[in-house]
C-alpha cells in the first residue's frame, strides 16, 4: 500500500489536465460512464465528509447546544480552551503519551515480531493466527476483559508481575500508573502492524541478503543496511496510520474508567465526547473547536512526517 | 568434523530453541487473557476474584450463560446486530466495487484528483465529522433508527475502495476488449466479468465491514438510546455497567464470549481473507 500511496501522488505530475471540450465524442462517453459509476462515492464525500467537515468548522464559532439554533459567538470557544480549560492540556498530555507510547509499541513489537517470524520459522500460519487474534475481539469486549488483566487485587498482570517479584500494581487507582495500563493494553494490537511488516520482509528479494552475506555482512549489518532501508515505505506507512488512529483513542477509555482517576486517563476524544454527549445543556459548539484543534494537530503531524519522508523513505526501483 | 563446525551447529539448534521458546512466550502473552474469559465464564463467582489466578473451573457452572441472559436481552440485541450488519456489508459491497469501477477502467477530467481526495478523506479524523453528522441525524429525524448505521455504506468506504480498485487494474485489458467486442454493454461487463473476477477482494471487504459494524461502539452508542434498538456492542456494555452487576464477573465473562465466539469463527474460517484485508500491501498496483 506504501508504494500504491506513492504512485498515486507522482501518477499527477507532469500530466496535461485533460479538459471537457477537447474530448472526443468517444472519450465524452467514457468520461460520463466514468462519473455516472462513481457519482455514489461523490454524493458520499460531499454529504458524509465535506459537509461535516465545513459545517464543525463554522459550528466551532457558536454557541450550540441541538435545540436551539446556533448562536454566533466568534472565537471565544477558542479562548476558554487556551485560557480557561485545564482539561484541555491535560487530556492533550495524556493523549500525548498514548500517542508517543503506544506507536512507539506497535511500531517496534510489531517490526521485531515480524523479524522472528520470517526466520523460515516453522508453523509460520500458527503464529501469525496467534499474534493476529486479540485484534479481531470486539474492542467492548477486550475492554470487559481487560479490566479484570489489570485488576490490582486479583487480575492476571499482577499475577504474572509476582513473578518476577513486582509487588502488586494497583493500574487503575494510581494516576501515574493508569495511563501505562492502556499502554500495556495496546500491546493486544501489535498484531495487525505486524502482519503488515511480514508481508514487507518476506518481499525482499533473497538475492539481496546473499550479497551482502558474500560482502562479509553479519547479521546486525544485514539488518541496518538491507533490511531496514527496503522496509522503509512499510514503517512510513504504518508510523502515519498508527499516529493518526492512536490520537483519537477513545472506546476502551470510556468503558474501562471514563477518564479517572483524577482525570488521568482522560485523552483529548473522550474530553470533546463528554461536551457533545454528556454534559447538559451540550456544548456542540465547545466540541467542534476542540474537533478542529485535534484536526489541525493531526494535520501538522501528517505534513510533517509527510515532508520529511523523502529524507528517510526509499523506494526500491522505479516502482513509485 | 571440525571444531568451528560443531561450535556453528550448536548455536544453531540453541538459537532455534531460544527462538520458539520466546514464540511460545509472546503466544501466552496474546492468548492468556482471551482464554482467562473463556475458563473464568464457567466459574463460581468466588474463583474469579481469588490470587493467585486460577485457570481451570472448581465446578463447571453453564448457567453463568443463562443467568447472564435474563439481564440481558441476547436475542434482540443479536438481531439488531444482524440487521445493520447485513444491511452494511450490502451497500458496502455494492457502492465500492461499483465506485472502484469507475475510478479503475474510464479515463475522465479531473479522476486523479478526484482519488487523491478519496485518500485524503482517509486521514479526517471521526471527531471532526461527529457532531455535524449527528445534528443532521437528529434534524431529519434519524436518531432512535438504524439509518445513520446503514446508509453511509451505500455510499462508498474511501479505503473498500482502494482496496477494490488496486484490485481492478490488475484485470487484464483484454478480458475486457474481448467482452466489449462481442456487444457487452458497460453494465454487463460489470456484472458479468469483473464482479466474478472480483471475489477475492469482495471477500476482503465483506469481512472488513462485518468486522466494522459488528464491533462499533460509539455509533450505535449515540444514535441508539431505545432499549429495544441496542446492539450486542452496547447491551454487553449496558449489561456490565448495571447497578449491582460491578461484581459479577463470571456473568460478565460468559456476556464477553457470547459477543466475542462469532467473531472468531468468522475469523477461523476467513483468516487468509483477514490478514490480507490488514495487509493491503499485497494489492498494490
Amino acid at each position: 500500500m506504501a508504494t500504491a500511496f506513492g504512485s498515486q501522488f507522482s501518477s499527477l505530475r507532469g500530466k496535461r489536465r485533460e479538459r471537457w471540450r477537447d474530448l472526443s465524442p468517444m472519450r465524452k462517453r467514457e468520461a460520463k460512464m466514468g462519473l455516472l459509476f462513481i457519482s455514489p462515492w461523490i454524493i458520499g464525500v460531499l454529504l458524509f465528509a465535506l459537509f461535516p467537515f465545513v459545517a464543525s468548522f463554522l459550528l466551532s464559532f457558536t454557541k450550540y447546544n441541538i435545540v436551539a439554533p446556533p448562536q454566533w459567538i466568534g472565537t471565544a470557544h477558542y479562548v476558554e480552551i487556551f485560557t480557561d480549560d485545564p482539561l484541555f492540556l491535560k487530556s492533550l498530555k495524556n493523549t500525548g503519551v498514548y500517542v508517543s507510547g503506544s506507536v512507539a509499541i506497535r511500531i517496534v513489537l510489531g517490526f521485531a515480531l515480524a523479524l522472528l517470524l520470517n526466520t523460515k520459522v516453522r508453523f509460520l500460519g500458527l503464529w501469525r493466527t496467534i499474534f493476529y487474534v486479540p485484534s479481531v475481539v470486539p474492542i467492548v469486549a477486550l475492554s470487559i476483559v481487560w479490566l479484570y488483566v489489570l485488576n490490582a487485587r486479583a487480575g492476571l498482570l499482577n499475577w504474572f508481575l509476582g513473578f518476577f517479584g513486582i509487588p502488586r500494581i494497583r493500574w487503575f487507582a494510581d494516576p501515574d500508573f493508569a495511563m501505562i495500563a492502556f499502554l500495556v493494553m495496546s500491546t493486544t494490537w501489535v498484531g495487525v502492524t505486524m502482519v503488515i511488516f511480514l508481508a514487507g520482509l518476506q518481499g525482499i528479494p533473497e538475492e539481496y541478503y546473499d550479497a551482502a552475506k558474500i560482502d562479509g555482512a553479519n547479521l546486525l549489518q544485514r539488518l541496518w543496511r538491507v533490511t531496514i532501508p527496503l522496509m522503509t515505505p512499510t514503517i512510513y506507512l504504518n508510523v502515519l496510520i498508527n499516529i493518526i488512529g492512536a490520537f483519537q483513542v477513545f472506546t476502551q477509555i470510556f468503558i474501562m474508567t471514563g477518564g479517572a482517576p483524577r482525570d488521568a486517563t482522560r485523552t483529548y476524544v473522550l474530553h470533546l465526547f463528554d461536551h457533545a454527549f454528556q454534559y447538559l445543556p451540550p456544548q456542540m459548539g465547545y466540541s467542534s473547536a476542540l474537533a478542529w484543534i485535534l484536526f489541525m494537530i493531526i494535520f501538522a503531524f501528517t505534513a510533517v512526517i509527510v515532508a520529511t519522508s523523502q529524507r528517510w523513505v526509499f523506494y526500491q526501483g522505479g516502482e513509485a | 568434523m571440525s571444531r568451528d563446525d560443531q561450535l556453528i551447529r550448536v548455536t544453531r539448534v540453541l538459537g532455534r530453541i531460544l527462538l520458539y521458546f520466546t514464540l511460545v512466550a509472546i503466544s501466552l502473552w496474546f492468548l492468556a487473557p482471551l482464554f482467562w474469559m473463556f475458563m473464568s465464564s464457567f466459574m463460581p463467582l468466588e474463583q474469579v476474584g481469588v490470587f493467585p489466578v486460577e485457570w481451570i473451573p472448581r465446578v463447571w457452572q453453564p448457567e453463568n450463560y443463562t443467568d447472564a441472559l435474563k439481564f440481558w436481552n441476547f436475542g434482540t440485541t443479536f438481531r439488531n446486530t444482524m440487521l445493520v450488519t447485513i444491511f452494511s456489508l450490502v451497500g458496502d459491497i455494492g457502492s465500492c466495487t461499483i465506485v472502484a469501477y469507475g475510478f479503475a477502467r474510464f479515463r475522465f477530467p479531473f479522476r486523479d484528483t478526484l482519488f487523491l481526495i478519496l485518500l485524503a478523506t482517509l486521514m479526517l479524523p471521526f471527531a471532526v465529522r461527529l457532531i455535524p453528522v449527528y445534528a443532521a441525524y437528529e434534524a431529519i429525524g434519524w436518531i432512535d433508527t438504524f439509518y445513520p448505521l446503514i446508509v453511509p455504506a451505500f455510499f462508498g468506504n474511501a479505503f473498500y475502495i482502494f482496496i477494490c480498485r488496486q484490485f481492478f487494474l490488475g484485470i487484464p485489458q483484454d478480458l475486457l476488449d474481448a467482452a466489449k467486442i462481442d456487444g457487452a454493454s458497460e453494465v454487463r461487463i460489470f456484472t458479468q466479468v469483473m464482479i466474478p473476477l472480483a471475489k477475492p477482494a469482495i471477500v476482503v471487504i465483506a469481512i472488513l465491514s462485518f468486522q466494522n459494524s459488528w464491533n462499533d461502539f460509539l455509533g450505535p452508542l449515540i444514535y441508539l438510546k431505545d432499549p429495544d434498538l441496542h446492539t450486542l456492542a452496547i447491551g454487553l456494555y449496558k449489561f456490565t455497567s448495571l447497578p449491582g452487576q460491578g461484581g459479577i464477573y463470571n456473568q460478565q465473562m460468559a456476556a464477553s464470549t457470547m459477543m466475542v465466539l462469532p467473531v472468531l469463527i468468522v475469523f477461523f474460517l476467513f483468516q487468509k481473507q483477514f490478514i490480507q484485508g490488514a495487509n493491503i500491501s499485497g494489492l498494490k498496483g
